[in-house]
């Protein structure tokens, strides 16, 4: 391509760009920027400063990784036997279990938030099947706790991490399985030796990815947290909405931003491991 | 080192056999090809074999072992694939040493008979490399370097060279005789290439539609081939009728051309003449225009006849194979 075509094409996303500063990177940069900023003192590390000497942040900020973690745990504990199971079906049952796993991302994440409360709360699906079965007395507690918000959650991202997953699950190639087998490779041996570190590197970004999702969920936890379990995003929401701090709030998502850009440098790098 | 015996052995898909009622009986430390064109039923036999597939019916013996129940692991055979089938997250080494470490053979023993096996197929050097980092040959080496490694009972070849450009599979091939006769390990290889059958084996079998045409050693299959289909397969066949209806077959470089009317024989034309290099191969119409044109076959010495030319074709009687 040529210098004046090369200068054709700018000119004509040049529309589009200015939209995008002026919407989007400008106001980023002034958030990032008042965490920096107080009036009639100029710059300042004060907000910073705060944010330590309060460990109430601190704290939302470490159950945010915790609970995220736990997500991603469940994500993977779920999503990696579903995705294998998915290898091995016949075409047309594996196009219906791909349906299966996407159908939820057309469905609104409020409508699927409230629909587990119906199926988890204490007159709900879960519990009344317990208590018929007679496994337990009482109801158990699902909603409005770390529980809850984390079922949501790996139900919210599953589709994340099993579809990258599943893709490349299924560009292993059948031969290198029976070519272990040929070699007197027992089953365990086939899938730890040779299955499975095919499929790490995927199941590292995927699992990565979930993970970054969590960290900035703000409707599960909002709703399924019933307000008793802090996340990061809730938090952001009441030092905005409510009191109103956005000093203190630009300070904590500059921190968000960071955490989450580091660990999206990690992930780059795996998927770009994983797709070599 | 064993032999392999199979009895009966059939596998049906459906209404269709894809092995149908094969028997053989394969020598310890013989060669032997399966050839055959794709969906004849070969690829699903040597599966058969290895047990990533179970007979509908039959036995399958190695070593005279009955091993038709046995699975994959419990057989004991190198195992090589067309698409070779590497570890593409380990070296070559780590490749080599995989079936090394399933028998718990670990250490330095492992390594110096992986480093042996490396060395039997001339790759000396290139351990530490990944699969992606080498040529197709390369890659077929190591393969069989990993298929020998662990000493199996039987040696099985799927079309192991056919990925390969011509030349490197012409070297491969003799590589491979030399390998093979070095470890006196009884190996099938299974093949559609009618010249890598002729020029590897002790004995060749041709398989189509699953059921077995004819086994027989190449030169045997080659000059007194069992059916028309064999005669058609393994090279060039000349079909001529023969007294009482029935047919014969004459290979092309037992055909003679002659000028007209010196030694006899049918008047023909040359259709076309094909220079090969060493030989030259001739289509020929017969005067008459009755029947398939003949090929013939002559070295190159200087002189070739030309299209359009007439010549006249003879054969000894004792050229013809009856096949039908």
């Amino acid at each position: 391509m040529n210098l004046s075509s090369r200068s054709t094409g700018f000119s004509f996303i040049a529309p589009l760009l200015v939209l995008m500063v002026v919407a989007f990177n400008l106001p980023i940069l002034y958030m990032l920027g008042l965490a920096f900023w107080e009036k009639g003192q100029g710059f300042t590390l004060d907000h910073y400063r705060g944010l330590a000497e309060a460990p109430v942040y601190l704290r939302v900020l470490g159950n945010t990784m915790r609970i995220s973690l736990i997500a991603t745990i469940a994500n993977v504990a779920i999503g990696y036997p579903l995705a294998h199971w998915m290898r091995g079906l016949p075409n047309r049952a594996r196009l219906i279990a791909i349906a299966l796993v996407v159908l939820p991302f057309w469905v609104s994440i409020l409508v699927r938030t409230y629909a587990w409360i119906v199926v988890l709360g204490n007159g709900g699906l879960v519990n009344r099947s317990l208590q018929w079965l007679g496994l337990t007395d009482a109801p158990v507690q699902f909603l409005y706790n770390e529980l809850g918000v984390t079922i949501g959650m790996a139900n919210v991202l599953l589709p994340f991490l099993v579809l990258p997953l599943f893709a490349a699950m299924i560009r292993i190639d059948d031969r290198l399985l029976q070519a272990a087998a040929s070699l007197g490779a027992p089953p365990r041996t086939i899938f730890w030796k040779v299955y499975f570190p095919l499929t790490l590197p995927a199941l590292a970004a995927g699992a990565l990815l979930v993970f970054i999702l969590c960290l900035g969920f703000y409707v599960t936890p909002a709703i399924l947290g019933g307000g008793r379990v802090p996340m990061i995003s809730n938090l952001l929401d009441t030092l905005i909405n409510q009191i109103p701090r956005w000093e203190q709030a630009s300070a904590i998502s500059t921190i968000l931003l960071l955490v989450t850009l580091l660990i999206f440098a990690a992930y780059r790098r795996l998927d770009r491991k994983a797709s070599a | 080192m064993s032999d392999i015996r199979l009895e009966g052995v059939t596998r049906r898909y459906g209404t269709v056999a894809a092995a149908d009622n094969v028997d053989l009986a394969v020598a310890q430390g013989e060669f032997v090809t399966i050839l055959g064109p794709s969906g004849s039923g070969k690829t699903t036999l040597l599966s058969l074999i290895a047990g990533l597939n179970r007979p509908t019916a039959g036995r399958i013996f190695i070593g005279g072992r009955d091993v038709t129940e046995a699975t994959a692991q419990e057989r004991n055979i190198g195992l090589v694939f067309q698409s070779y089938a590497l570890f593409p997250h380990m070296t070559v080494l780590e490749n080599v040493l995989f079936p090394l470490g399933v028998r718990k053979i670990t250490g330095a023993p492992a390594r110096a008979r992986a480093l042996e096996a490396l060395k039997l197929v001339r790759l000396e050097g290139l351990q530490d490399r990944r699969p992606s980092q080498l040529s197709g040959g390369q890659q077929q080496r190591v393969a069989l370097a990993r298929a020998i490694v662990f000493k199996p009972d039987i040696l099985l070849l799927d079309e192991p060279l056919g990925a390969l450009d011509r030349k490197l599979r012409e070297d491969l091939q003799v590589e491979l005789k030399q390998l093979q006769r070095t470890l006196g390990v009884t190996t099938l290889l299974v093949t559609h290439d009618q010249e890598e059958a002729l020029s590897l084996s002790d004995r060749i079998m041709v398989l189509n539609h699953g059921k077995t045409q004819q086994v027989a050693a190449p030169t045997e299959a080659y000059l007194r081939p069992a059916n028309r289909f064999v005669a058609e397969f393994l090279g060039i066949a000349n079909f001529v009728g023969l007294d009482g209806g029935r047919t014969g077959v004459v290979r092309p470089e037992r055909v003679r051309l002659g000028p007209v009317g010196v030694d006899g024989g049918r008047s023909a034309r040359v259709v076309e003449a094909v220079y090969l290099g060493q030989m030259v191969r001739y289509h020929l119409a017969l005067e008459g225009g009755e029947g398939a044109p003949i090929v013939a076959a002559a070295p190159f010495v200087g002189k070739a006849w030309q299209a359009g030319e007439p010549v006249a074709v003879s054969w000894d009687a004792a050229d013809i194979w009856p096949v039908a």
